[in-house]
């Protein structure tokens, strides 16, 4: 009777390491390629909010870790910082929205050195398809709308929907995701305003320490 | 007991259909089917790990005991479905993005444990493996035509992100229909529930008029006779 069971756990024992084998043989031959997939998707969102012509370096490389809970709504988010001869030419923020319709969305937003918007992309939302879902950029041009928008223009107290007294759109049967990431965008902004230089600055000792 | 590679066809794509009459798997089933791509996305991955899953536990069939053979297949389920999910994150990126956890859910697709344990361990390699393939194929056909369906009524497309699939060239697959603004609701989750039944209500109809027109043919006739006398 004991020996069955012996017999038993072998023979699962044995297909559980030839599984495991099987995913390990796998993760190793497809490791490579899915974090490139991974470089390449954020790099293209990068480059779609900040267009090439404006950096000249690798903003995938140094990536600064701020923790901004309030401002970016993340407990940590990743800042990537483009530079242009040697000077600050953009910084491209990854901040959540935790008021969506239906849970966060999350955001890619970029500003220029003046503090004018270079555009706003949506990574990640689970809005209502057909309503909320206009944040996308596949499904809708309103995103686009952001980019050379600053807190001057439109002024602080218009950076509402149209619905609050702003300037924003809002869309037919949904106001509360575009609301959202309106405020979204507009406290990224006055988070770069307060920090730029320290942050610019933060990315400069990194660079040095690892060239 | 042994069925005709005939009957594993007709039982996988139609009679005995995974979702259409067994109705398993339908937590996936519907919740990729918004649209056509998504469908065939998660359809085409499902018959792959039923393909894999059915002919491995075929050939090791006489090697496991009856005891631990359950959790022997969970493990070879389990196994082909994450080196399945970590190729499609490889390939096909984007898709894999859009199906997120339903591929390693893929798991507990009752219709891949289902066929491993009814027939997989019961029948020879070449018949598991195309009972496997006729499985998947019904279930991922069913998939893409309820996805076709609800996207073709929910937003006026048809093959929308068929690049995510097929490479940039397909880009221009997409069709739709100009000045429409489509049915919310057969995007939300009400719409697929609506949809399968809709599609299951076709094929007993289907199955029902077949029947009946057999029944015309031959026996119904002697009936008459005999009645008449």
């Amino acid at each position: 009777m004991s020996r069955n069971i012996l017999v038993s756990a072998l023979i699962l024992g044995f297909f559980g390491f030839i599984g495991a084998t099987l995913v390990a043989v796998t993760e190793f031959g497809t490791h490579d390629r899915i974090l490139e997939n991974e470089r390449q998707a954020l790099l293209q969102q990068l480059y779609e909010i900040v267009p090439k012509d404006r950096i000249d370096n690798d903003m995938l490389a140094h990536p600064l870790t701020v923790n901004a809970q309030e401002a970016l709504g993340q407990e940590s988010s990743l800042v990537y910082v483009g530079e242009k001869d040697g000077q600050l030419s953009a910084m491209v923020f990854q901040a959540t929205v935790p008021d969506g319709y239906s849970g966060p969305i999350r955001l890619l937003v970029g500003v220029d050195r003046n503090a004018v918007l270079l555009g706003t992309r949506v990574i990640a939302h689970k809005e209502t398809p057909g309503l909320g879902d206009k944040i996308e950029q596949e499904k809708s041009d309103w995103i686009l709308g952001f980019a050379g928008k600053s807190l001057t223009d439109p002024k602080l107290d218009r950076w509402k929907v149209k619905k609050d007294g702003g300037d924003f759109d809002q869309f037919t049967g949904a106001t509360v995701t575009p609301r959202a990431v309106v405020n979204g965008v507009r406290r990224v902004l006055l988070y770069f305003d307060k920090q730029k230089d320290a942050l610019y600055n933060d990315y400069l000792e990194k660079t040095k320490s690892k060239p | 007991m042994s069925a005709t590679y005939r009957d594993i066809i007709n039982n996988g794509l139609w009679t005995n259909n995974q979702a259409l009459v067994a109705l398993l798997g339908l937590c996936p089933l519907l919740a990729t089917s918004n649209t056509a791509i998504n469908g065939l996305g998660l359809g085409l991955a499902t018959t792959l790990v039923l393909l894999l899953s059915n002919t491995t536990v075929s050939l090791i069939r006489n090697l496991v005991r009856p005891e631990v053979r359950l959790p022997v297949f969970v493990l070879v389920i389990a196994s082909f479905v994450t080196a399945v999910e970590l190729s499609m994150n490889a390939w096909f990126h984007d898709l894999y993005k859009i199906l997120g956890i339903f591929i390693p859910l893929i798991v507990t697709n009752c219709a891949i444990i289902g066929r491993a344990e009814a027939f997989a361990s019961k029948n020879t390699v070449p018949k598991a493996a195309l009972d496997g393939l006729m499985m998947g194929l019904g279930f991922a056909t069913v998939l893409f035509t309820l996805g076709a369906t609800r996207e073709l009524i929910g937003q006026g497309t048809l093959f929308s992100g068929a690049h995510l699939m097929f490479g940039e060239i397909a880009r221009g697959w997409t069709i739709e229909i100009a000045n429409y603004k489509g049915v919310l609701l057969a995007i939300l989750p009400p719409g697929a529930f609506i949809g399968l039944g809709s599609l299951i209500a076709v094929k007993n109809w289907i199955d029902k008029s077949r029947k009946e027109r057999a029944r015309k043919e031959t026996p119904v006739a002697d009936e008459g006779e005999i009645a008449a006398t």
